[in-house]
């Protein structure tokens, strides 16, 4: 059982989370400006990494907010949630906290690979 | 290679089972080959057997990192039918049935198909709705199918709670006669040995760790025992084809999820055949040994670790109780987890790539054990003509781009 930390509720079992795939994939603002190829790698595409995976989680039986979480796909260790940029990448949503700390990260706001 | 019959289990064992053949060599890596599969699971195995047998091309090896059907081969439940929604996948799948029925005499090996039938239960007006609509699909494109009844259901199943006072109870099911269950192992190993007696290399202990590309083209492999060389690169990793695509600077539609599956200790003869259900999620059978072989859905997360979370442990046996409330008092004996590669239309990607002589075959995920032969048979086309057969076509990596997904998630009952 994955224990993971809401950066709102605190460390809860995995199972009140929904998953939400590979996280800071960002939607191209204009898609008509896209061949096929770029947005089939935008819609199909994904890193799927032995090893480091920044991925979205949803707390949905508790607060139900997105948030990101730093997690080995072999090991399953846990590094580190984080809250998520809003959409204008700004303002408090835009920094990166260690949730053990509340200190914010050197990560920028929106890289997310 | 000497072949096995009635005579020579007599004729070995009056020699008390001392000149026993090793059923394939061990041989060196060569500095070359004409053609190379990477990944030795019953579907690189049988690609190495198909390109040797019906293509002519003989100096192949097969490169495993570990030992040969290690990987989902020799972990999965065994479910093989045919009864897919849409028509590609249908023909697709259909071509690995007709390629089963004769299997164990082909291979001289015996992979122990048993057609003892699958049933995909309805649990709902719905699911019978979509019950009836895949049979009658399956049909038109001439595969066995029929819609059967709760009272049918008891008559053939009497250990299924077909009560209507069930939580979820059962209206239906559609009936495949012709699906059943494999012997996963001896698919491995019966492959191996018969790819192996036409000259096929299989080179166990041997990590793929490069790919090389020059001008575009394929030119070899790197490993952990030494460079290879060849024009003709067929990848068949399973959950690993992300990091294979990645050595040749390619992206996959792919993610890769742990499955798990169970046993539970052998009991007396039970269920003679193989019950699935979509709704509740779960499925099971019981092996030749009297083990009920059990399994349900992935972890939603992504994972490489070969295990599975408690969570599904729990909600799979959940299922299995609320079909067959006995087993409650049977104990599980062992669990084990694979890495299924998803890809986004639970369909495959059997298809060249941008890179000239480099050829990808995966994205079964839960379940391409029934079309192992299928797939070997298809990819060894593909690789040999370099041009998919109209079989495998379909099922492209460029449907991605075009759009033209085949989806079969959900349509096609439950996956596996
Ligand atoms: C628990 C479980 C239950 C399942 N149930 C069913 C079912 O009931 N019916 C069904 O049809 N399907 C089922 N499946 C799916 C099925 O097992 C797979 O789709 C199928 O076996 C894939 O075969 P493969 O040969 O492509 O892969 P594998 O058998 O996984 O073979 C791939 C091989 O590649 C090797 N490899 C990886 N990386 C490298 C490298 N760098 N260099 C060299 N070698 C490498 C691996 O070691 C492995 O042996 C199930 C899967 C699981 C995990
Ligand atoms: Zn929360």
């Amino acid at each position: 059982m994955l224990l993971i930390d809401c950066p709102w509720c605190g460390s809860r079992a995995e199972t009140e989370f929904s998953y939400g795939g590979e996280a800071g994939i960002v939607r191209p603002a204009d898609p008509d400006a896209l061949s096929d190829a770029e947005w089939a790698d935008y819609l199909f595409n994904r890193t799927n990494p032995r090893g480091a995976h920044r991925e979205l989680w949803n707390h949905a039986q508790g607060c139900r907010r997105w948030f990101g979480v730093e997690r080995d796909t072999v090991t399953y260790r846990i590094a580190r949630s984080f809250t998520l940029p809003d959409a204008a990448g700004a303002a408090d949503g835009g920094v990166e906290r260690d949730f053990e700390t509340g200190d914010p990260t050197d990560a920028e706001p929106g890289d997310r690979r | 290679m000497k072949r096995y019959s009635a005579l020579s289990l007599v004729r070995n064992a009056l020699d008390y089972n001392r000149s026993w053949q090793t059923a394939w060599r061990s041989p060196e890596p060569k500095k070359s080959y004409d053609a190379i599969i990477v990944g030795g699971g019953g579907h690189g195995l049988a690609t190495a057997y198909y390109l040797a047998r019906d293509h002519g091309i003989r100096n192949v090896a097969v490169l495993e990192k570990g030992w040969i059907g290690g990987g989902n081969t020799g972990r999965n439940t065994t479910i093989v039918r045919s009864n897919y929604l849409w028509t590609e996948a249908a023909l697709l799948y259909e071509k690995s049935m007709q390629l089963w029925e004769g299997l164990s005499q082909e291979l001289n090996f015996n992979v122990m198909f048993s057609q003892r039938g699958v049933y995909n239960l309805g649990h709902s007006l719905q699911d019978m709705r979509d019950i009836e609509r895949r049979v009658n699909a399956n049909r038109l494109n001439g595969i066995d199918a029929e819609v059967v009844s709760t009272a049918d259901l008891k008559r053939a199943i009497p250990s299924l709670n077909t009560s209507p006072d069930a939580r979820y109870p059962i209206l239906g099911a559609s009936l495949q006669r012709r699906a059943g269950v494999a012997r996963h192992d001896a698919v491995a190993w019966g492959f191996a040995r018969a790819a192996d007696a036409l000259g096929v290399d299989i080179i166990e202990q041997c990590e793929v760790t490069g790919i090389d590309v020059r001008g575009g083209k394929a030119v070899g492999v790197e490993t952990t025992r030494g460079p290879i060389a060849s024009d003709r690169i067929g990848v068949v990793v399973a959950g690993h084809a992300s990091a294979l695509a990645r050595m040749a600077d390619l992206r996959l539609p792919i993610e890769s999820h742990p499955l798990q599956a169970f046993v539970s200790e052998p009991i007396r003869p039970v269920l003679d055949t193989v019950v699935m259900s979509g709704a509740v999620h779960g499925y099971i059978s019981q092996s030749d040994k009297g083990e009920l072989v059990i399994g349900a859905g992935i972890d939603a997360y992504n994972g490489y670790g070969q295990r599975g979370s408690f969570p599904v442990i729990e909600h799979t046996l959940q299922a299995i109780i609320e079909l067959f409330p006995a087993f409650s008092r049977v104990r599980m004996l062992r669990l084990w987890g694979g890495i299924v590669d998803v890809c986004p239309d639970a369909c495959p990607i059997v298809s060249k790539t941008p890179v000239d002589g480099l050829y990808f075959n995966c994205g079964w995920g839960t379940g391409g054990f029934k079309s192992t032969p299928g797939s070997g048979w298809v990819f060894a086309r593909t690789m040999a003509h370099d041009e998919p057969h109209e079989l495998n076509a379909p099922f492209s990596l460029e449907r991605f781009t075009t759009g033209a997904l085949i989806d079969e998630h959900g349509a096609a009952a439950v996956a596996h």
